[in-house]
């Protein structure tokens, strides 16, 4: 994402904030390492007068996190960054939030298609469920106690692509691979870059709102496995028969249980209306992570295609042999 | 370091990769990539052409399907179709699925409770043959949206529970939410009368204990169950099936309003029940035989 905002040369300053280290290097954004609620957030807002905050952190897949886990990132972590961005004399004109499509659930009782403004079929099911809604909520507060903030949340599907790593990615990489014998639910992807390239085009854009995010079509999770050249293992639907230990094989969180049974379906015109061009459908994502594992199966894992080199750009920049302005 | 090269650039060479810049990866946007033909509803053609297939000999040789009134269903643009509802595994949904779309070459889109959803095997065979789970915001996006044809029965699960005592006599036509869906996506509705279906499965009686253990919303005991065992669960009797399409009934209403006259709803609602009752009683007068009709 960084690296994506580093590229549009209209941003003044970036400033990147997480838990852990970046994964990669960063050519002209500086990086804050913070906790995991974000408590720090309210002194750097102050100190550095940033217009717009991306809250790119939450949480959407519950695999090795506690309920309490969640609910301190999730939620506390929104609404410290809310609470930031809303102080007295604060300089943040647009928050964006990535949120998921997991917050419609995934019944039998749901229509075939969500828009942003169909309610979901019942109460929250699970935990990571319940801390989306409930860190949205935060947002739709702030909202309207802050009118003159534009907010942007962004519902993002089940994501693919060549990086990234979820718990559907993890399934359909292995020889085989969890289904809920007689169901075969209809899933719709979104392309790892679409995800990037959404969230750029709403900062950019300063498009507020509610929107879907996902590629077009859907496909069943049959052809899915397919595609990726896994073997499905069903498993019992009846809960009281259901083999645990074999659902313990495979990484099987409770929401993804509920999805490989009904599935889900958004509709993402309002999306679409506002100028935005998905570059893949739901079926175009799959290709896109099948692609790429069996390119890293085979040949390693690739040399990053980003090339910039810490030493070759201060060298450039700093140093007194080098004439000229440099474009880099 | 044998050759006499300072060890560090001998390293360098050995093990440094020069990056290059990989253009991503682009599957070919043009193909089509898609292994099924599973659509948004979950439907297939492939299964459907091999259902129509199984299906035929059921329609015209063990219940001799006859319509009338066809040409009151459009050539194209959406209507939701409406009919009553009776046997206990009702055989009504597909013979009008089937009929349509054999006389017609129209798909019809069957809604059908929710609760075929939670069902394992039947429930994706039903999606991958044309049913569609009966919320009022699917019917909307097909008839509005996708201008198709709709199947619903405002009876319900009412319908086909009520015991043999009761055939013919039409239930309560839900809360008319289907008239409220017609007037919203500004489509006709079309009345469709069935005989047949009741004895095709009679109910004989209900039993709800069973029902409630097994989570099913009628457990009924049919005659077919009595006269044919197990297998009286997926036979029907060989009834002779007659079906009559009414005249459409177009809302003088402006569509996609936020709210619709609940007394006018279920005005219209029950003025197409009654509809559907005359007719079918007329219909009733008319035959002669429950098997040859």
């Amino acid at each position: 994402m960084v690296q994506a905002l580093e590229a549009d040369s209209s941003m003044d300053m970036i400033l990147g904030m997480g838990a852990h280290a970046p994964s990669v290097p960063f050519e002209r954004a500086e990086f804050v390492r913070a906790d995991q609620n974000y408590s720090i957030l309210n002194r750097i807002v102050k100190a550095t007068q940033v217009d717009t905050i991306l809250h790119t952190f939450m949480v959407t897949n519950s695999v090795g996190l506690s309920h309490r886990a969640m609910h301190e990132i999730n939620v506390i972590g929104t609404m410290n960054l809310l609470a930031a961005a809303g102080a007295s004399g604060s300089s943040v004109r647009h928050v964006v939030v990535k949120s998921s499509t997991l917050v419609y659930g995934s019944t039998a009782r749901d229509p075939s298609t969500f828009h942003e403004s169909t309610p979901r079929g019942g109460p929250a099911r699970h935990s990571v469920e319940r801390a989306l809604l409930e860190a949205e909520g935060l947002v739709r507060d702030f909202s309207e106690d802050n009118p003159g903030t534009l907010v942007s949340v962004l519902r993002f599907t089940n994501v693919l692509g060549p990086h990234l790593s979820t718990a559907i990615s993890r399934n359909l990489s292995r020889p085989f691979c969890p289904s809920i014998f007689g169901f075969d639910p209809l899933l719709q992807f979104v392309e790892e870059d679409d995800v990037v390239r959404a969230l750029l085009h709403v900062t950019r854009g300063k498009i507020p709102g509610l929107y879907n995010v996902a590629g077009d079509g859907r496909l069943p999770w049959s052809e899915v496995a397919s595609i990726c050249g896994t073997h499905l293992i069903p498993l019992s639907p009846y809960s009281p028969l259901k083999i645990r230990p074999l659902s313990r094989l495979f990484e099987l969180p409770p929401e993804l249980e509920d999805l490989l049974r009904y599935g889900r379906g958004v509709d993402t015109r309002r999306l679409s209306a506002t100028g935005f061009e998905f570059r893949a459908t739901s079926v175009g994502a799959v290709y896109s992570f099948i692609r790429a594992l069996r390119l890293r199966r085979a040949a390693g894992k690739p040399s990053s295609s980003y090339t910039y080199e810490h030493d070759v750009e201060q060298f450039f920049r700093h140093s007194p042999s080098v004439s000229g302005p440099q474009d880099h | 370091m044998t050759d006499g090269r300072p060890v560090g650039i001998a390293k360098k060479r050995s093990t440094a990769v020069v990056p290059i810049r990989i253009p991503p990866d682009s599957p070919d946007a043009g193909a089509d990539l898609r292994l099924s033909d599973v659509d948004e509803w979950g439907r297939s053609e492939r299964f459907r052409t091999l259902a129509r297939a199984a299906y035929e000999p059921v329609y015209s040789r063990w219940f001799r399907v006859e319509w009338e009134g066809l040409e009151n269903i459009p050539a194209q643009g959406g209507a939701l179709l409406v009919g009553n509802h009776a046997g206990a595994i009702p055989s009504d949904a597909p013979v009008i699925m089937h009929g349509i779309e054999k006389e017609l070459g129209r798909p019809v889109y069957g809604l059908a409770d929710y609760f075929f959803r939670t069902v394992p095997v039947i429930g994706t065979l039903w999606a991958r043959g044309g049913g569609v789970s009966a919320r009022p915001a699917n019917a909307y996006r097909l008839l509005k949206e996708q201008g198709q044809l709709v199947l619903d029965f405002p009876e319900g699960t009412k319908g086909p529970s009520k015991s043999f005592t009761e055939r013919y006599q039409l239930r309560r036509f839900g809360r008319g939410g289907f008239v409220e869906i017609a007037m919203r996506a500004g489509v006709p509705i079309i009345p469709i009368a069935v005989t047949g279906s009741e004895e095709a499965m009679p109910v004989l009686f209900r039993v709800p204990t069973v029902a409630k253990a097994l989570g099913l919303p009628y457990f009924p005991i049919t005659a077919n169950l009595l006269a044919m065992g197990p297998l009286g669960i997926v036979i029907p009797f060989p009834a002779k099936f007659n079906l009559r399409v009414l005249d459409p009934i177009h809302f003088d209403v402006p569509p996609d309003q936020e709210r619709y006259s609940k007394s006018r709803i279920m005005e219209e609602a029950e003025r197409i029940r009654n509809l559907i009752q005359e007719s079918v009683y007329d219909m009733l007068r008319g035959r002669r035989s429950v098997w040859f009709g």
